[in-house]
């Protein structure tokens, strides 16, 4: 980037509550419905009609606030904010002005190997607008169409301070909200769904100025990579504009991912009007510190946290654990093998960390498949790895047993058992096989104890041959050395 | 008081609403009208008074999360009110950026 | 037959109950009256015959098998059309939404039809509930049925004229700033705005959302309090309703008003008040004097400021309710080839003067940079007007006042100027503005033999003692009894 200049950057993020019904009627959020069959005279503003708060969307968007270290305000107002558009059925939409439910919070964010805090304004309910849909496969139809299931569903929207500089900045922010909001499940996250959407705030200054620039707003950034690359185009085109002794113009612009650059869209003379005002159908909310306690209660343990937790606890390398946090289902999945494991044997952490990072992963992602999806259960993965510890299978059994257990998602005790699997640990046992080993290998026995040490590994393939790999290898060496001593 | 017609066209603009410029011209006037009257309220002192903005002095009212689906009948009169449908979807002229 | 329309509300309920007279034969002598009148008075958008008829032939099955019945079992009742009943034509008298079927019913259309009430039919109002005179109606006017050339009063000028005329014993009104009080008093007959939040406004279409009530309207006070008894009630639909126990309206009406307490606010009695009407007063006076009753002058002192308060607010909320009348998912639209057009000329053309003067006075009011002085301000002197009310109550237990400053003008006589009318509406609108109930009774005649009414005003949920009041009123005079010669 350019050295006289720099970027302030500040984004609004629009994430959908993970509530079952919408946020003023009893229609439900389903994302898959036929269109406009989730609608009802409520959300599709017939006349005569009032819209009724849904308490779990006010649950949820406090616990994101709490979370992201905001204070919660004691009385929170809804207000119309009034504008025409199509998929609005109201041609208002009701959200919050004056008194937001929550404020003044920060997110700390991992930037090039620092860490950066990114103030968070305001956290506001609202309720969606509709879907207009403008074209039908490749054909661009010459009239709109509007599915009004998407209206009326809870929206948290997070605007952040203008505190971010550049755009790796806004991609580790949104990363980092995103991570964060899962963790909490108070929303799904969902950016091909459309439900996490970001509209960024970006102007230019030189360098040491204390004053922003005029800004431009960024939209249709579907997603984090997207929102990335539309800012490190539009901060070149601002700096090339007033390079070229232009003004930088205060105006809504659009991100075209085609072709890689941002288009003005119709350009406003004016900021919007959009003459709020407190709605009078919606009374206020009273949030007494009884309620915001229980909230805090239900927070689950935050990602940074939990992984601090698993590099002390489990001895996980920091690489691992930044693995296994950065999706809280996966580390969900880690935790419930970790404790079927530790049930049957001790130090398991490590271990299960690598087969789920080395083995499960890739597999899964081979299979185009989620961690909720694996067909190794969690408790399934802890006991194999437990059989791995207490000796009964070898590691290299216990690939071919996780093969099945991936493909047939059996369970290990079956597989090892079906299959005859145990490893064999009986000293007697493993004497008489290494016996007829070295009888049928004379030459190598002559090279061994020639001096040539590697050569007892063609032994011991032996060995593992006869035993149908379920000799305990470290036994097996070990007899061998002594035989061969003789 | 005063309202010039580009108040007048501005407020038009916000609300949709297009007048007959006859129409707009008796409009501009009683609208002018109306507002030198309401502007009596300016004598009042507030400055110690909070608003009233709802008719009702209650808080916390809401409801559970629970789904309730409407009716197939209730979807169909909803549709029936539309002037204009195409299959499932409600029908408007096209839309171009048009947000004021 | 004539016997039938000349009875009340709670006689009927009596006869059908006891089996002396059919629903049937009662549903048709009032529509054969409405049928009859309505070329003269033109109370009725509809008559909804068969509908009737089907509700009244079950109500007579259900009393001839002996089931239980409701407490309006076979009574009829007309609904101004501002109130949704599913799959009835609702039109709030206004091109918009002249075609519009509702796809629900009002709650207080369930809770009257579960009381077993006949809906006879669709009255006429001033469109959106916008007026005093039920001129502003987009399809015709309405008149007084004790002089075809005066105004029955507004907005509820059907309900009340339908009443008025004998052609249903009950009507249901809405009242944002007089509409079912001013009507009432205009056609001689009893009208009540219940406390705001007593009545469920689920269903009627909004005009000011801080403001609307659905209220009673009858020939007597006695049948109006049966009629609250069946529309009030916490609604869950409605976040402005109060959930708080409905008394039993009717139960106490007859208890000694002695030493009630009644102020009368100097304000509303000022010089040059219409000879007519002060002449009634005057006598009502005397009446409640007579009745052991201590009348106390009181002040209401910001009185003055209370048209433009209510036009200010009741405006501004408006022009938000009325955002939705678009002709995208309903309603009028006018032929276009763009969505701008669209907007704009549909309601251009299905807006009448009235209501379009209304929207943009309110727009104007929340519009960048004149909420503060306006809509802010407004609702400002609003809390004062409610303190003065709160005051009063401490010293009286009740306040009358005029219904409205002359008896009902002649149609035509105010239309051309908007202010004018604005200013008929001074008694009855800071009722209004403070959300404490309010009643219209008939007190006299003009020498005209034009109605005249009075108006009792109780605190928050004091409806009681004002159908007290009003009851030991009626009783002392014979007002009700007097039927216009239509």
């Amino acid at each position: 980037m350019n050295a006289k200049y720099e970027a302030v950057i500040g984004l609004e993020v629009h994430s959908q509550i993970k509530t079952d019904t919408k946020v003023f009627c009893n229609c439900s959020t389903d994302f898959h419905s036929q269109p406009n069959t989730n609608i009802c005279p409520v959300c599709t503003g017939q006349p005569g009609v009032l819209p009724v708060l849904n308490k779990k969307a006010v649950e949820l968007l406090v616990r994101t606030g709490l979370a992201l270290e905001c204070r919660i305000n004691k009385k929170s107002v809804f207000a119309r904010k009034q504008y025409f558009y199509p998929d609005l059925p109201k041609n208002y939409q009701i959200s919050q002005y004056d008194l937001p439910f929550a404020e003044h919070g920060k997110l700390n964010i991992s930037v090039d190997g620092g860490v950066k805090t990114i103030g968070i304004t305001r956290i506001h309910l609202e309720e969606d607008a509709g879907k207009l849909v403008h074209d039908i496969g490749m054909k661009k139809l010459d009239y709109s169409l509007a599915d009004y299931n998407r209206t009326g569903i809870p929206l948290m929207e997070i605007v952040s301070e203008p505190d971010m500089r550049t755009p790796q900045d806004a991609a580790a922010y949104l990363t980092a909200l995103k991570s964060l909001i899962e963790y909490l499940e108070t929303s799904d996250c969902n950016m091909e769904e459309g439900k996490f959407r970001c509209d960024a705030n970006v102007s230019i200054r030189p360098v040491g100025q204390k004053e922003f620039g005029t800004k431009a707003e960024l939209k249709n950034m579907n997603t984090i990579s997207g929102v990335e690359e539309a800012l490190v185009y539009e901060i070149q085109r601002q700096i090339e504009v007033v390079e070229n002794g232009g003004k930088i113009v205060q105006e809504t612009r659009t991100w075209d991912p085609d072709e890689k650059v941002t288009k003005s869209m119709r350009s406003k003379e004016n900021a919007h009007d959009y003459r709020y005002f407190p709605d009078p159908d919606l009374v206020p909310v009273i949030l007494d510190d009884d309620f915001i306690n229980k909230i805090k209660k239900d927070i689950p343990e935050l990602p940074e946290k939990r992984k601090q937790r698993l590099i002390s606890e489990c001895g996980l390398s920091q690489y691992d654990a930044n693995v296994i946090i950065s999706d809280k289902a996966l580390a969900d999945y880690y935790e419930t093998a970790l404790e079927t494991a530790s049930k049957q044997s001790d130090n398991s952490g490590k271990q299960i960390a690598n087969w789920i990072t080395t083995e499960l992963l890739g597999k899964l992602n081979s299979a185009k498949l989620t961690i909720k999806e694996s067909p190794v259960k969690a408790e399934n993965l802890g006991t194999l790895v437990a059989l791995i510890i207490k000796g009964t299978i070898s590691g290299k059994i216990a690939k071919m047993v996780f093969e099945d257990m991936f493909n047939d998602g059996k369970d290990p005790d079956t597989v090892v058992k079906e299959k005859g699997l145990v490893q064999i640990s009986d000293e007697g046992a493993i004497v008489a096989i290494c016996k007829e080993a070295v009888a049928e290998s004379p030459k190598i026995v002559e090279e061994y104890k020639a001096g040539k040490e590697r050569a007892i590994g063609a032994i011991v393939g032996l060995v593992m041959k006869k035993s149908k790999g379920k000799a305990n290898p470290q036994m097996v060496n070990k007899i061998l050395i002594d035989l061969l001593k003789q | 008081m005063k309202i010039s017609k580009k108040d007048v066209d501005y407020v038009a603009a916000l609300a949709r609403l297009e007048f007959e410029q006859k129409e707009e011209e008796k409009l501009t006037e009683q609208l002018a009208s109306i507002l030198g009257y309401v502007d009596k309220i300016k004598e009042v002192d507030t400055s110690k008074i909070e608003p009233t903005s709802h008719g009702f002095s209650g808080e916390n009212v809401w409801r559970e999360d629970t789904v309730v689906k409407s009716s197939e009948q209730t979807i169909e009169s909803i549709f029936k009110n539309a002037p204009a449908k195409d299959g499932m979807f409600f029908k408007v002229e096209k839309v171009m950026d048009m947000e004021d | 037959m004539n016997e039938i329309i000349k009875m009340t509300a709670t006689e009927l309920a009596e006869k059908i109950k006891t089996k002396q007279l059919k629903s049937a034969e009662v549903v048709q002598a009032f529509i054969k009256r409405a049928k009859e009148t309505d070329s003269k008075i033109k109370a009725y958008m509809e008559i909804t015959e068969e509908y009737a008829m089907a509700q009244a032939k079950a109500s007579d099955e259900k009393i001839a098998s002996g089931k239980e019945t409701g407490a309006l079992e076979g009574v009829p009742i007309a609904i101004k059309d501002n109130i949704l009943i599913k799959n009835l034509r609702m039109t709030a008298s206004s091109k918009i939404l002249e075609n519009y079927i509702a796809p629900y019913d009002a709650t207080v259309i369930e809770k009257l039809k579960n009381s077993g009430a006949v809906f006879v039919g669709k009255t006429n109002l001033d469109e959106f509930a916008m007026g005093s005179s039920t001129e502003n109606s987009a399809f015709f006017t309405t008149k007084n049925p004790w002089d075809t050339e005066r105004i029955p009063g507004g907005s509820s000028g059907g309900s009340a004229s339908a009443v008025g005329a004998m052609t249903a014993p009950l009507a249901l009104g809405t009242d944002t700033g007089g509409s079912i009080r001013q009507p009432a008093s205009c056609c001689g007959i009893v009208g009540v705005k219940p406390t705001y939040g007593r009545v469920s406004r689920f269903g009627a279409v909004a005009f000011a959302s801080s403001l609307d009530q659905i209220g009673p309207m009858s020939k007597t006070v006695e049948d109006s309090a049966l009629l609250l008894n069946v529309i009030a009630g916490y609604d869950k639909k409605d976040s402005t309703s109060i959930n708080k126990e409905v008394p039993d309206y009717v139960k106490n009406i007859n208890k000694d008003l002695k030493g009630l307490k009644i102020g009368l606010p100097k304000e509303y009695f000022i010089d040059g008040l219409d000879t007519d009407v002060k002449k009634s007063i005057d006598e009502t006076i005397k009446i409640y004097k007579s009745l052991g009753c201590d009348i106390v002058e009181i002040s209401l002192p910001h009185t003055d400021y209370a048209i433009a308060v209510y036009y200010i607010i009741c405006c501004s909320e408006a022009s938000a309710n009325l955002a939705r009348y678009d002709g995208v998912r309903y309603g009028f639209r006018a032929e276009c080839d763009n969505l701008s057009d669209e907007y704009k000329k549909s309601r251009g053309q299905g807006f009448g003067p009235e209501v379009k003067r209304r929207i943009m006075l309110g727009t104007y009011a929340l519009s960048a940079g004149y909420y503060d002085a306006y809509y802010g301000k407004a609702q400002k002197v609003r809390t004062l007007i409610k303190q003065d009310f709160e005051k009063a109550y401490e010293k009286v237990d009740i306040i009358m006042t005029p219904s409205a400053p002359t008896p009902a003008f002649k149609i035509g006589e105010k239309s051309a100027d908007p202010l004018q009318m604005y200013l008929s509406d001074i008694f009855t609108i800071s009722c209004n503005l403070a959300g404490v109930a309010g009643m219209s009774v008939p007190c006299g005649f003009s020498k005209d033999g034009i109605p005249v009414g009075m108006q009792l005003l109780s605190k928050y949920f004091d409806e009681e003692k004002m159908f007290n009041a009003a009851y030991k009123y009626q009783q002392a005079t014979d007002f009700h009894k007097q039927f216009p010669r239509i």
